[in-house]
């Protein structure tokens, strides 16, 4: 067996309590092993995709219980570009915490930030639904934590609510995993895929119950039309390097919904034919037209790049939702870009907001106003999805996906007014906060009481350097997702092909050693 | 005793959403509580129930078993769920002791408010 696989877990798993038990009190102790974890986690992460690259699916059986019986971990091409989309983000993130001092704010920030990265991998490996159900919790565990770090009234009252709706939505994951085992009798995925094929048709009413009920907790998770009330008040009330770590936790859905719904009920399978597809793409097109408008509308920054996170899991869902092999590579490749796109912009609205605060409105200038407006710049590019970076590209694989579409005419209409709106609303939120600032300087006398506020200095010297390298870092992975688009299009087809053929997944899970 | 169990489940649910849409925190987090319990109760019902069955094959003689995988899983979910309503608990009362008020929703003020500039 291949123990890479079960690396990318592991790791985190050792490394976090271990920040935890022995380096409490020392935070530079704290800052170097954290780092040093993210970078294994990155070199491990690059491996694993080396080795999956080569089209093999690899199984890792925990324990070495063979597949249906014990829990498995499954390398292919998604899995592993997925850890290695977790990895790529957790460094420039793990930088800019250093950097701007936000995890001397509050205890505990590596290790709970090591716990969910264990928990996103995990989910992105597991063969097994229990057990991505158990890695669900150890990363939404982790990110209760991280969401209230740094504490503060609005922060914690945000928090309660987080924390209720994910309880909420883990009690649904509970309901639907119960479903499907009183149907199929499993839990692995590659056996759920078995039965479900093999039950009589007229057999699958609880099934299709628990199909439904299953996508509802992915769309919690994705921030699906109904059920995206939780993001904005949770991302823009987190700490924003926290909120940009979030990014992953969104795409964990998307994640999901793709593996779940080519694996197990895929568009092939009779009994769930017509359930998601038919579904999921509406939710998906009114998704981003309400991101679209929230971004419009945001009057504060924070909110204003939670609703691009609404806007482009919206982009990402309606390529999702059309199950085709080519919709499928276009959505992969758009989910490296809008992760990355959404952690730069959750970046920058921090340096914005540690040096003006967040509101909308034109306020004195701040320090370093040039390169911070230079940087938001290049992220409003890159999320409204204009040339020359890769949100460009990626807008363009989905439209071009979804031309065979039955109602195409729709998707290209939201897909292109929604960039419109968003290009109007990041334009209208980087001139309020960057170009009128010269105005409010002579309009009115800066109030002394605002400055006073604002200027509360934390314990030790933050270091703007290190944050500045960490969002350059991220701008450097979005220029390369564009010059490198040829070969990561070719990695993702190549995905979604191995995706379209569950029959490899199964044989390769339950068809014994490799 | 299918029914029963069934109408348990039912009513616990019912009653824990009609509580998780209560405005205040205390009554959501017993809501939450109760959905809990409803989902273990119902996880253990997703082995088939089966009266005084032990929980393991019998190698010699061919008896009635249930099946251990669902308590396994309710196991999980019962310390899960256990864990995540202490946590809630806690932040709760943080949220309450910080802004004296355990309305669950946020005002327009708090939307506008950032964390950052109330400190």
């Amino acid at each position: 067996m291949n123990h890479w696989i079960v690396a990318p877990i592991v790791l985190p798993a050792i490394l976090a309590p271990f920040i935890i038990m022995v380096l409490r009190y020392h935070l530079d102790l704290q800052r170097i092993f954290s780092v040093a974890g993210v970078v294994t986690l990155l070199g491990i992460a690059l491996t694993i995709t080396a080795q999956a690259s080569g089209g093999d699916i690899q199984v890792y059986e925990l324990g070495d219980w063979p597949a249906p019986f014990g829990i498995v971990m499954v390398l292919d091409r998604m899995s592993a570009m997925m850890v290695l989309l977790t990895a790529l983000l957790a460094l420039p993130i793990v930088l800019y915490a250093i950097g701007s001092g936000w995890d001397q704010r509050g205890n505990h920030f590596h290790a709970l930030f090591h716990f969910q990265l264990m928990g996103v991998c995990g989910a992105f490996l597991t063969g097994d639904a229990f057990n991505l159900f158990v890695f669900f919790e150890v990363l939404l565990i982790a990110s209760y934590g991280l969401m209230t770090h740094g504490g503060g009234s609005v922060r914690l009252k945000a928090g309660v609510q987080y924390v209720a709706y994910n309880l909420l939505g883990s009690t649904l994951f509970l309901f639907a995993l119960g479903t499907l085992y009183g149907v199929t009798g499993t839990l692995n995925m590659a056996d759920i895929a078995v039965r479900v094929a093999e039950l009589p048709a007229e057999d699958t009413a609880l099934l299709r119950v628990g199909a439904v009920l299953l996508l509802l907790v992915f769309c919690i998770k994705a921030a699906v039309l109904p059920l995206h009330f939780w993001l904005p008040a949770s991302y823009a009330n987190a700490p924003l390097p926290v909120a940009a770590l979030f990014a992953i936790m969104t795409k964990v859905g998307a994640y999901s919904i793709l593996r779940m719904y080519t694996l197990a009920f895929g568009p092939e399978v009779e009994a769930t034919q017509g359930l998601v597809g038919d579904w999921l793409q509406p939710a998906a097109i009114l998704t981003l037209a309400v991101g679209a408008i929230g971004i419009l509308g945001a009057q504060h920054i924070a909110r204003m790049v939670a609703f691009c996170a609404i806007a482009s899991m919206g982009t990402l869902l309606i390529a999702i939702s059309l199950f085709t092999p080519q919709a499928t590579a276009a959505a992969l490749y758009y989910i490296f870009h809008s992760t990355l796109a959404t952690a730069l912009l959750f970046l920058v609205a921090d340096l914005v907001m540690e040096r003006r605060g967040g509101a909308i409105i034109p306020k004195p200038p701040m320090p370093q106003s040039g390169l911070i407006s230079a940087l938001f710049f290049v992220g409003a590019i890159a999320m409204a999805g204009m040339p020359p970076l890769s949100g460009f590209i990626g807008k363009l694989l989905v439209l071009d996906a979804a031309r065979d579409a039955s109602n195409a005419n729709a998707i290209w209409f939201v897909i292109l007014v929604g960039s419109f709106v968003t290009i109007v609303g990041l334009a209208r939120a980087g001139s309020l906060i960057f170009w009128k600032s010269h105005d409010a300087q002579y309009a009115e006398e800066t109030e002394p009481t605002e400055l006073e506020e604002t200027d509360v200095q934390p314990a030790t010297e933050p270091q703007p350097g290190l944050a500045f390298t960490a969002i350059f870092g991220a701008v450097a992975g979005l220029i390369l997702l564009t010059l490198f688009a040829g070969p990561a299009l070719e990695y993702t087809s190549k995905t979604a092909e191995q995706l379209f053929t569950p029959e490899r997944y199964i044989s390769a899970v339950l068809g014994g050693e490799e | 005793m299918e029914a029963l169990v069934a109408s348990a489940v039912g009513v616990l649910t019912a009653a824990g959403i009609f509580l998780i849409l209560r405005r205040r925190t205390f009554p959501v987090i017993l809501g939450l509580s109760l959905i809990t319990y409803a989902v273990n109760v119902f996880l253990f019902a997703t082995g088939r129930l089966a009266l005084n069955a032990p929980a393991v094959l019998n190698k010699y003689e061919e008896v009635p078993y249930t099946d251990p995988l669902p308590q396994a899983l309710v196991l999980t979910a019962i310390v899960i769920s256990f864990g995540m309503t202490a946590v809630i608990v806690m932040i709760a009362l943080s949220a309450y002791l910080s802004s004296k008020d355990d309305h669950i929703d946020m005002t327009a003020q708090d939307c506008v408010d950032a964390p950052g500039e109330d400190a």
